[in-house]
């Protein structure tokens, strides 16, 4: 049964990804973007990883649509046509894909109970955990409590790519009076 | 689409739902998927529905982009705080179990304190470059 889910999602997921390349009308490309964000988080789900799917519709298929519609309203709706041939870019993205595609052929096979991704830390996660953290959910006492340091970390991310997104977008109005005073520094961040 | 009357009572009607569906999310991410992230997403989520509904000023009113911008500081403060309390206590940085006499409750307590901080810096953040992008336009014309 789940292997029909998925082949339905992959396929699905494929026609999304072509559509999205050959539509030159933007908004219809971020609604399409936020469907495949969905179809993700479909896979996720059939993966038994819920949290990372949780994540995937509420980012993905969430907020950054309603971002990418606000920087819609600034830049237009068309996308022109590119002034070169796609050859070289096909190229570079097909060897690419074939030498992951290569690579994979050297990884344990995928779900295996004995793959060594699944004996380093992750035993003493599901034994001990009940004991030493008591909360049912693995995924958050990995995340907040063994993996603190890390998650303190991507906190502090967040922060700060949120200054520098305030940095770009919200220095105009400041470098409109900057520019009055001396008008070289004030415009030359901005375009 | 500030005169589709269903858009505008649907927006209303569905968000107080959204803002404790982001709550759950929060504080039952315990038993549950999600946590402090994915609520953030959500909560900046209603407020986004919003926003496109009725427009950015009438939101602004409610939620003005200063508090967003303390919000996404103020998390990361909660967050090196719990830390800061705990070596305080005796114990590690980010060392809960100092926080109660029994371990478990103090992992319970300090693992909920650092969800919210996560919670309000990425509430935060989503909000206000959401701001930032929906309010650019406004002022440029």
């Amino acid at each position: 049964m789940s292997t029909v889910v998925d082949i339905v999602l992959l396929t699905l997921l494929a026609a999304t990804g072509i559509a999205l390349l050959r539509i030159r009308n933007l908004f219809a490309v971020v609604m399409l973007a936020g469907i495949y964000s969905l179809l993700s988080a479909g896979l996720f789900t059939v993966m038994d990883a819920v949290d990372v799917a949780f994540t995937e519709a509420a980012v993905g298929a969430g907020i950054s649509t309603v971002l990418f519609l606000a920087a819609l309203a600034l830049a237009g709706h068309h996308e022109n046509r590119p002034g070169h041939t796609p050859l070289l870019p096909l190229v570079v993205v097909g060897v690419t894909g074939l030498a992951l595609v290569y690579g994979t052929v050297d990884m344990p096979g995928f779900g295996g109970a004995d793959n060594p991704v699944h004996h380093h830390v992750a035993d003493h996660y599901l034994e001990e955990s009940p004991h030493e953290i008591g909360i049912p959910n693995v995924v958050t006492a990995v995340l907040a409590s063994y993996r603190g340091y890390d998650t303190m970390g991507e906190t502090t991310v967040v922060f700060a790519a949120a200054v520098a997104v305030m940095l770009l977008l919200a220095g105009r109005r400041r470098s409109r009076a900057a520019a009055g005073d001396d008008g070289e520094e004030g415009g030359a961040g901005h375009r | 689409m500030r005169e589709e009357i269903i858009v505008r009572v649907g927006a209303k009607i569905l968000t107080p739902f959204i803002i404790m569906f982001a709550l759950y999310v929060h504080f039952h991410g315990d038993y549950s998927p999600g946590g402090g992230f994915q609520a953030g997403v959500i909560l900046a989520a209603a407020f986004a529905l919003l926003a496109l509904v009725y427009g950015l000023g009438a939101v602004q009113r409610v939620l003005p982009p200063w508090f967003t911008r303390l919000c996404a500081a103020l998390g990361v403060v909660i967050y090196g705080g719990v830390g800061v309390v705990t070596m305080l206590l005796g114990h590690n940085y980010l060392g809960y179990n100092a926080l109660a006499h029994d371990p478990e409750h103090g992992q319970h307590y300090g693992i909920l304190l650092v969800e919210l901080g996560v919670l309000v810096t990425v509430f935060g953040v989503m909000a206000s470059v959401f701001y930032l992008f929906a309010g650019r336009g406004r002022r440029d014309s």
